[in-house]
């Protein structure tokens, strides 16, 4: 309920302003200023979730990134956003939440019948039951198990919200504005150029926030002073080498207005890192701790100081130190009442006035239906293991307790520094840390003048039921009975202990359970809590949504795309593009009405019959200048170079050092010092690195430069028996005659007016001119072609007729046949590996596996019947699989009118001449092996 | 992510560079090395946990290779310096 404001007179929530709020489908009223969570405690609304296991009733217990209960769905339709805690949830009207693994609602969830088998799923259920023999069983059982444990659902529809990110640079981050983080910032301030602050709530302050004084003016000095940034709701998630600092800002949540960016993904770079990220007060472990109305002492003074909210009218503190003693003098002020303290220790310095304190008592259990009623305490035995007899029941609707503080240093799980027990306060201190980050105030474990503290992991079990009650982990239903069973099971490493009972794992990463865990397993195994280690808290220190990772990267721009220079005359064409080889390259160009099917036959016979134009502007292209020229091919290639004529041009093979085809490509001899290198698409990138890295790193040498230029060309290919004819009628300054201009080689000159380069080279076993004009000239050119080869028959053709006439060739297409395991003889390219000279690849060639006789070498396969062969089918003879069919090499051939394809079989030219058979799934062929080459082998289609 | 120092373009982010894994320091002649020495030079390599040399290529820059010292442990960065001076 609310405090009465002379009560809490530093409170941070305006009375002024009313602020309207929908849980689970109640309407309910807070203030600005108010969470979710204190909101939702001034209404009184104490059962807010279901645990994730056992589906107990579950309510608020911390106040911040701690809470591991209250987790709800926020928001409606595309901008759900599942799983967020309500304690960090800003209240803004016509707030829209429900509570998560919960049916119908919190308060009434029938999932709850599982709690009373909780004990049928202990520590390592699934493992147990799912793995081993068992685990046919899972697939039975899954959907109900994930329908039945589990937390919220991801929306199905899109959320069209806005998701930036931002860098940002500085000479001191400091992370973290309560007072430790704001006084530190201050000092950086004198003597830094930049200084940026962030912390996750909505105001500076941190745990000064409606308490009195400590923190006046300093925000106000931070906020005027030119050199600092302050960045509010948003958190940290996770500090990388260098000082990388990845945090995510809440911006427009839960408003309407879409100019605003949901959240940003700030990836800062700092100098030196601060971290004030002050510390979490620790839970203590007794029966019937996860009971609504057991919370963080702290957090209850929280409540009352900052939000004026009372989470109860009678309350008992339980503690194992004197930090306490400001959360009750907090709650006394609120007009709570305090029943007792309940002090474990059996003497303390803790005398707060008027306020009975019980030393040397512990919790036997909290009682209550769905919310705390009354508490059952008894005397503990001195070294606190066992309740001695005088057990005493004190009525309250609150138990606030504190089992010490454990400094937040979740940020130092990536390198930044390791962590270390101090026994003295009960809990892990940074420790070796990285010299351009500095931890500071309660982080540092600075936890107040005079702070003592005497570890009671847990309080003694009485019943044979009470384990199993006893929670460790609130957030994954993990219990004392859970861990110790564990243990027994020999799972004593932490590591093994966190994944085996799932304790610290998810959205909690431990905040609240993993030292309380150490130290029972401490206590389990007999051994000293400093030598057991602990997990890593991973980063994010709190879920953070996939869109903010995305940001903008999505649709559209999740990649950039890539058009052809001829992009425009393409689409005037009417073609159908497709992404191959990082460009958006067209497939076919059917007519109109006209099949896929039929579109790419009349290309393909086209090309064989007239003539046909096909954009190869994506093929790489590099310019190779110097007098060392010459020997930088020989050295690439597998096959001679030097006695290439200016002129001239040649196919080559490049392999890598182990010998295996990596990209081929014509390359011409423009002049002496002078060569135009063409590699494929998607080798564009991938050779140049190549080619820089022997220049570089082994032939310094050499005196030559490898340039890329594939965007500067455009590359424009007429093909079929009347491209000579075609290409003549551009206005040209070359001779084109087959003694003037033969196969393989390279003129320059122009062509319709426009600077060219023609080569004269040939992949779909056609005569073929390939025109290459500069880039922004292609759509001229193009036109032009068009123009002047109408009556000719001019067909535009795409990427599917081109993979017909190579595959009626036989001509190798990289990342097909060439897939990184085939040599050049695997590929019947025996014959381009040089003997006389030294190229990358070669040693390897001789190794003992790249001479076997079973090698997959290249052939052709031929249907029995009319079916297409499967791409990918596996080619068998007899009982033996021999290899594959190489993927899209599959086509029915509109000129040998049968189903052909290439393929990879072992010791394949031998086999020619013999039936295979080939199977994938749902169907079987049977097919003759042939030469890959079906047509033309003589080229004389190619020589006119 | 790292930043990494171009030996001309200077303090660049990771995302700029490729890495071609350790520096190798097994120098074998291929003219006479066996198959196994060959295929050890090839594809072995030390994996060091802790400072060692590797490759890298500022390659959506400026297209230098450089080494550098790095833990692979901590990611902390040593010495680099231009191809010819990693041995």
């Amino acid at each position: 309920m609310r405090i009465a404001a002379d009560q809490a007179p530093f409170a941070r929530i305006d009375r002024s302003r009313p602020v309207r709020f929908v849980f689970d489908g109640r309407s309910y009223e807070g203030f600005a200023g108010d969470t979710l969570a204190s909101a939702l405690l001034a209404n009184d609304v104490r059962v807010v979730g279901r645990s994730f296991k056992l589906h107990r009733a579950r309510g608020i217990m911390g106040q911040g990134a701690e809470e591991a209960n209250a987790l709800v769905t926020l928001g409606e339709g595309a901008a759900t956003e599942p799983n967020v805690r309500a304690t960090m949830i800003e209240l803004t009207d016509g707030l829209v939440a429900r509570s998560v693994n919960t049916w119908p609602s919190a308060r009434v969830d029938l999932g709850a019948v599982v709690g009373w088998f909780g004990l049928l799923l202990p520590a390592g259920f699934y493992y147990k039951t799912f793995m081993g023999p068992g685990q046919g069983a899972w697939h039975i059982y899954e959907r109900f198990i994930r329908r039945a444990a589990g937390l919220g659902h991801a929306p199905r529809a899109t959320d069209d919200r806005r998701y930036d990110k931002r860098h940002a640079h500085c000479d001191v981050l400091v992370v973290g504005a309560g007072p430790a983080g704001l006084t530190a910032a201050i000092a950086a301030a004198d003597t830094c150029n930049s200084v940026l602050v962030l912390d996750e709530q909505t105001e500076a302050g941190g745990s000064a926030l409606g308490m009195p004084d400590r923190i006046v003016g300093m925000v106000d000095r931070l906020r005027s002073a030119p050199n600092v940034r302050v960045l509010m709701r948003t958190t940290a998630i996770g500090l990388y080498e260098q000082n990388l600092v990845v945090a995510v800002e809440r911006m427009g949540d839960n408003t309407a207005d879409i100019r605003l960016s949901a959240q940003r993904l700030w990836k800062i770079r700092a100098e030196r890192v601060v971290l004030a990220t002050g510390a979490i007060e620790r839970p203590l472990v007794f029966d019937g701790n996860d009971l609504p109305g057991v919370m963080l002492a702290s957090a209850s003074a929280t409540y009352a100081m900052r939000y004026a909210v009372a989470c109860g009218r009678r309350a008992v503190l339980v503690t194992n130190n004197d930090g306490i003693a400001k959360s009750a003098e907090s709650l006394r002020m609120a007009g709570i009442e305090i029943a007792a303290i309940v002090d474990t220790r059996p003497s303390s310095a803790l005398a707060p006035d008027g306020i009975e304190v019980l030393r040397g008592h512990g919790v036997v259990r909290a009682r209550g239906r769905s919310s705390v009623t009354e508490v059952e305490i008894a005397p503990l035995t001195p070294d606190g293991k066992q309740f001695l007899p005088r057990r005493r029941r004190i009525d309250c609707d609150l138990i606030a307790v504190s089992g010490g503080w454990n400094p937040t240093l979740h940020l130092l799980g990536n390198g930044a520094g390791r962590t270390r027990y101090a026994p003295e306060i009960a809990c892990f201190i940074a420790d070796d840390l990285s010299p351009t980050v500095a931890v500071v105030g309660a982080a540092a474990g600075e936890l107040g003048e005079g702070y003592s503290v005497r570890p009671a992991w847990r309080m003694p079990a009485v019943g044979r039921g009470a384990p199993w009650r006893q929670f460790i982990d609130l957030h994954n239903d993990v219990t004392v009975g859970d861990l110790a069973l564990a243990a027994r099971e020999n799972y004593r490493s932490v590591e093994h202990l966190k994944r085996y009972t799932t304790m610290g794992m998810a959205h909690d990463q431990g905040k609240t359970s993993s030292v309380n865990a150490l130290g029972i397993l401490s206590e389990a195994i007999d051994r000293p809590l400093a030598a057991l280690g602990t997990t890593r808290a991973r980063p994010p220190y709190t879920p953070v949504a996939f869109a903010a990772v995305a940001g903008r990267q999505i649709g559209a721009l999740y990649a950039p795309k890539r058009e052809l220079p001829a992009h425009v005359a393409h689409l005037g064409c009417g073609a159908v593009f497709a992404e191959s080889g990082g460009w958006m390259r067209p497939m076919h160009y059917p007519l109109a009405g006209e099949s896929t099917a039929d579109a790419i036959r009349r290309e393909v016979l086209a090309v064989r019959n007239a003539v046909g134009i096909v954009d190869n502007s994506a093929l790489g292209k590099v310019e190779i200048h110097g007098p060392d020229a010459a020997i930088l091919l020989d050295r690439l290639y597998s096959n001679d170079w030097g006695s290439l004529a200016v002129g001239r041009a040649r196919y080559g093979l490049m392999l890598t050092e182990d010998g295996m085809v990596f990209d081929d490509g014509v390359t011409a001899r423009l002049s002496d010092t002078h060569y135009l290198m063409t590699t494929t698409s998607a080798g564009a990138g991938t050779v140049v690195d190549w080619i820089e890295l022997w220049l570089q790193r082994a032939w310094r040498d050499l005196r030559v430069f490898a340039t890329p230029v594939t965007h500067h060309w455009a590359d424009l290919t007429i093909a079929g028996p009347r491209a000579r004819d075609l290409l003549g009628r551009l206005s040209l300054d070359m001779d084109l005659s087959p003694e003037a201009f033969p196969h393989l080689a390279i003129r320059e000159g122009t062509v319709a007016g426009l600077p060219a380069r023609i080569l004269r080279a040939s992949f779909t076993g056609e005569l073929s001119f390939e025109v290459m004009v500069p880039a922004r000239s292609a759509d001229q050119l193009y036109n032009a072609v068009m123009e002047a080869g109408r009556d000719l028959g001019i067909t535009p053709f795409g990427v599917d007729a081109t993979l017909i006439l190579r595959a009626e060739k036989g001509h190798i297409l990289i990342g097909l046949e060439a897939d990184g395991t085939t040599t050049p003889d695997d590929l019947g390219l025996g014959r381009l590996v040089s003997r006389k000279k030294d190229f990358i690849g070669r040693r390897s060639l001789t190794l003992a596996d790249r001479l076997r006789p079973d090698r997959p070498q290249l052939v052709g396969l031929q249907s029995d019947d009319d079916r297409v062969l499967p791409g990918g089918g596996v080619v068998w003879s007899g009982d033996s699989k021999l290899g594959h069919v190489v993927p899209m090499s599959s086509c029915r051939s509109p000129v040998l009118g049968r189903c052909i394809a290439l393929a990879l079989i072992a010791g394949g030219r031998d086999r020619i001449g013999s039936a295979v058979t080939v199977t994938a799934i749902g169907s079987q062929h049977r097919a003759s092996v042939v030469s890959p080459v079906f047509l033309d082998p003589k080229n004389g289609r190619i020589y006119v | 992510m790292l930043i990494l120092p171009c030996p001309w373009c200077g303090p660049r982010e990771e995302t700029e560079f490729a890495c071609d894994g350790e520096v190798s320091s097994v120098s074998v002649d291929p003219a006479t090395a066996s198959d196994g020495a060959w295929a050890d030079a090839l594809h072995n390599r030390t994996n060091r946990k802790g400072m060692h040399r590797e490759w890298w290529c500022h390659r959506r820059g400026c297209r230098q290779w450089f080494w550098i010292e790095r833990d692979t442990a901590t990611n902390q960065l040593r010495n680099s310096g231009l191809p010819g001076t990693e041995s």
